[in-house]
């Protein structure tokens, strides 16, 4: 266990981590205002990584400047989500939310398998490779191990997303009306609060910081349809250790996921695939509610 | 006569908040037994200790002369301590009458029989009847019979609570807890109710513990009286005593009680 | 459907298939085979699905009894169909019974989600097993009946009349159970877990025990696909296999022990029809109609013949 063996587990697993983190924390969000499991987050993740990689790659294709390229990544997503989301929020999810937390988990997959098609018709199924993003900015050494510096813009996104998400929640109104109505949604309505605006808003933000995680990710991979397939169950396996709702538990368990899944990687590669879900079966054994969670009142 | 149920320094506390302190209280058979105090006293957190939904910190309840302290609440009911609830826990979505009997369906299950080779209608333990005229029976005694095929979610509040209680008697309970049984209930149905209750209870020979927030209703149905306060019991004895206590005026009662006589307490038929 | 009429309609629906079958072209007699094996899984997770439980891992005993019955096979060179989906059946159980400890615990949606995460730990462990083909599998002996194995004109008519009779008897024992004091538990517990509890009956073995059923039914129906396809692979785990059963389960709803066999038959058949229109918008399809179902039928389909019996 040389100090480069475990260097390289850190940085591994603190990337992998901030990729997790980003992928999964709309989905707690979501869970903590709307009190649904959100299975289309997996479509917004691939939608985000399709517009970015089609966008920006016809962009540079036309000539733009690859400084430019980040900027594009950041706006495909946005864009999309801005589009989809109140399509979905207003056209569909709204009327069903009187409806069981299962029952409308089932709705989001059902969504989800239409997505998956929507894609496919929409972008075709042959890959698209953007490299130019990802090389752009070079690689940097630690001791003997090569890491692009575009790794560290997904350090900083993760960032920038967990600190601006916890800014807004704490220091705006916004996130001071979204904290009531994760506490109570009744309460809240019958203090005035517009839920459903709310709910309008969460949903789309929730799914674009899904995208935003596509979109950074489409220029390390080849982006192929049944892209979201396996983001939904890893970001399940960070939000339920995490807490479901919990921001700061989204973070925790992107970290203890990651850095977990690193060092199987590093040693014990057998297990690497099914590691994630042996954590979150052992924590939903001894922490059914995850390692943070809300207070529940007496029921008798 | 016997103690049927016995508490003995029973502790609990939720963090900061003590729920009970030093709770000691013998229950003699075929006694009816009220308790009264405010909400948040204690009274349900010994309900709930007593019928194993809570374990209490420290103490022990004996029933029979057996220790039942760690039992859970489905062995309580099977040994015949039944209890109702504040809130009616009924099934919502079945009717009464499909509510008392998957109620008699599990004392058929703790019985051993109606499993998946018997054959026939098998007979209720106690009533030596088939399921559904046990179900029947006990509808009717509590004047539910007109409301056998409506869903429990529809039916009105004192319904609710009648049934929530009739539910109770099916596994033929020695003691019966009743949390509440006239809360949400108008108060010209609060006597009507209670005496309908006791009369159908009481032909068993059933102990009685009622929870109560009406004084008339205490004084009137009680032979003894347990005021709580502050997790802590501050008086015990007959109605006139302990409704008189200082300690009970002050913190429970508030100021003088006016007695209905029986005759005046008997709502208009 | 009143209750006392399953059995005959069950009856009725083996000798139509016993009797047909030998004329039905192979394709027919493989998807009612496959409809077969999964409505078998969905057959269990209606069990479940009455207490108000949803697995969303199911697939791991589906995929217990699939390489059960190939390992069975491919180590011991048994390839007598009773004795495969036997086998299938006993290994679900037997994870059932243990896992069931710990999944007795849980409700609603926690209860899903611990499914899969079990779920997806198998399919992680056999993607990574390459003594039994990692991510491609392995195929699986033809069947024998009785130490015969069938003329290859037949062997598809064989199975699925194994297949059918078995699935009937099945259907039958748990139209039985349905009767049971703990059978007619189910939606009590779904409303009023406490209620249950202050009745004198344990919820949490109540569940345990349906939970082991509908684990052996899943093996049994992974065991029969298993020698019907004539190949496993770990996607047999994963969760989208899972979803699929949750699907048929939402589609049959859980009105009779026929239901889960419709279901899986009409999925079945959606499923055919829309990949063959085009293999890109079948999951469109898919989708659109749970959603339909899910808004205008939420008692599944069966809701339509209790309707017209009503009517």
């Amino acid at each position: 266990m040389s100090v480069e063996q475990l260097l390289a587990v850190l940085i591994d697993g603190i990337i992998y981590s901030a990729w997790l983190f980003v992928a999964a924390v709309g989905l707690t969000l979501i869970y903590g205002v709307m009190k649904i499991v959100n299975v289309t987050h997996g479509s917004f993740y691939a939608l985000g990584a399709y517009a970015a990689a089609s966008i920006t790659g016809a962009l540079l294709a036309r000539g733009m400047p690859p400084s430019l390229s980040y900027a594009v990544l950041l706006g495909s997503a946005l864009l999309v989500t801005l589009v989809v989301a109140p399509l979905i929020e207003r056209g569909i999810l709204r009327f069903m939310y009187a409806k069981d937390e299962v029952v409308i988990l089932l709705i989001t997959y059902a969504l989800f398998l239409i997505l998956e098609d929507a894609i496919k018709l929409i972008w075709g199924v042959s890959p698209y490779f953007i490299a130019q993003p990802y090389g752009l900015l070079g690689s940097f050494d630690v001791l003997d191990l090569t890491y692009p510096y575009y790794n560290l813009i997904l350090v900083g996104v993760a960032i920038l997303c967990g600190g601006g998400l916890a800014w807004m929640l704490n220091h705006t109104r916004t996130g001071k009306l979204l904290v009531a109505v994760i506490h109570d949604t009744e309460v809240s309505r019958a203090m005035g609060i517009n839920v459903e605006r709310m709910y309008l808003f969460t949903f789309t933000f929730g799914s674009m910081l899904a995208a935003v995680g596509g979109a950074f990710t489409a220029p390390t991979v080849s982006v192929v349809p049944g892209l979201g397939v396996e983001v939904i169950v890893l970001s399940f396996a960070v939000v339920v250790i995490g807490g479901l709702g919990s921001l700061p538990g989204a973070a925790l368990g992107a970290v203890i996921v990651g850095l977990v899944r690193s060092a199987t990687i590093h040693y014990l590669p057998q297990v690497e695939l099914f590691v994630i879900y042996l954590v979150m079966a052992m924590v939903l054994a001894f922490r059914p509610r995850g390692l943070f969670s809300l207070a529940e009142a007496r029921k008798i | 006569m016997a103690a049927i149920l016995d508490a003995q320094g029973l502790h609990k506390s939720f963090g900061a908040v003590t729920a009970a302190s030093d709770i000691n209280v013998a229950i003699e058979k075929d006694s009816v037994l009220g308790l009264i105090g405010t909400n948040g006293a204690g009274k349900t957190t010994f309900i709930n200790m007593i019928t194993g939904y809570l374990k209490p910190d420290r103490g022990r309840i004996h029933y029979e002369g057996r220790d039942i302290t760690q039992l859970a609440p489905r062995d309580i009911t099977r040994i015949g301590i039944g209890r109702s609830f504040q809130i009616p826990q009924l099934y919502a979505s079945l009717s009464a009458f499909e509510n008392m009997m998957i109620g008699i369906g599990v004392v058929l299950w703790n019985a051993g029989r109606g499993g998946y080779f018997s054959r026939g209608r098998p007979l209720v333990p106690g009533y030596d009847l088939p399921a559904e005229q046990v179900a029947e029976r006990l509808l009717e005694r509590f004047g539910l019979a007109e409301y056998r095929d409506k869903n429990a979610q529809v039916l009105p509040g004192g319904v609710r609570k009648l049934l929530d209680i009739a539910l109770t008697m099916v596994a033929r309970p020695k003691i019966l807890l009743l949390d509440e049984p006239t809360s949400g209930v108008s108060a010209e149905e609060k006597f009507a109710i209670m005496e309908m209750i006791m009369q159908a209870v009481r032909a068993e020979g059933i102990t009685v513990l009622f929870v109560e927030h009406d004084m008339e209703v205490v004084s009137r149905f009680a032979e003894r009286v347990l005021a709580f306060y502050d997790g802590r019991i501050i008086a015990d004895g007959p109605p006139d005593e302990a409704l008189n206590d200082p300690e009970v005026k002050r913190y429970v009662v508030g100021g003088e009680l006016h007695r209905l006589d029986a005759a005046q307490a008997r709502p208009r038929a | 459907m009143s209750a006392g009429r399953a059995p005959f309609t069950l009856a009725l629906i083996l000798v139509v298939i016993l009797a047909v079958g030998p004329f039905a072209p192979q394709w027919t007699l493989f998807l009612l085979t496959i409809a077969l094996a999964k409505g078998l899984v969905v057959l269990g997770l209606m069990l479940l699905l009455r207490c108000g439980l949803v697995s969303f891992g199911q697939a791991l005993y589906y995929c217990i009894g699939a390489y059960a019955a190939g390992m069975l096979g491919r180590y011991f060179g048994m390839s007598d169909l009773f004795t495969l989906m036997l086998a299938g059946m006993a290994a679900s159980a037997l994870a059932a019974l243990v896992l069931g400890f710990l999944l007795a615990r849980y409700r609603g949606i926690f209860f899903g989600l611990l499914s899969l995460a079990l779920s997806m730990i198998l399919y992680g462990l056999l993607v990574k097993t390459e003594a039994l083909g990692s991510s491609d599998g392995f195929h699986v002996l033809p069947s024998t009946l009785f130490g015969v194995r069938p003329a290859d004109a037949w062997v598809r008519y064989a199975v699925l009349a194994v297949a059918a009779v078995v699935a009937v008897i099945v259907a039958l024992l748990v139209h039985r159970y349905l009767d049971t004091p703990l059978g007619k538990l189910a939606p009590a517990i779904k409303d009023n877990e406490i209620r249950v509890e202050y009745m004198g009956a344990s919820a949490r073995y109540a569940i345990h025990v349906k939970y082991v059923i509908a684990a052996a039914l899943a093996g049994l129906g992974g065991a029969l696909a298993a020698t019907t396809v004539g190949h496993v692979d770990p996607e047999m785990a994963y969760w989208t296999t899972s979803g699929e059963f949750i699907f048929i389960t939402i589609l049959a709803g859980t009105g009779s022990v026929i239901a889960p066999f419709l279901g899986a038959l009409i999925f079945g058949i959606i499923q055919t029809v829309a990949f063959g229109i085009s293999p890109n918008t079948w999951q469109m399809v898919l989708g659109t109609s749970l959603l339909v179902v899910i808004v205008f039928l939420p008692h599944g389909l069966w809701s339509l013949f209790r309707r017209r019996k009503a009517a």
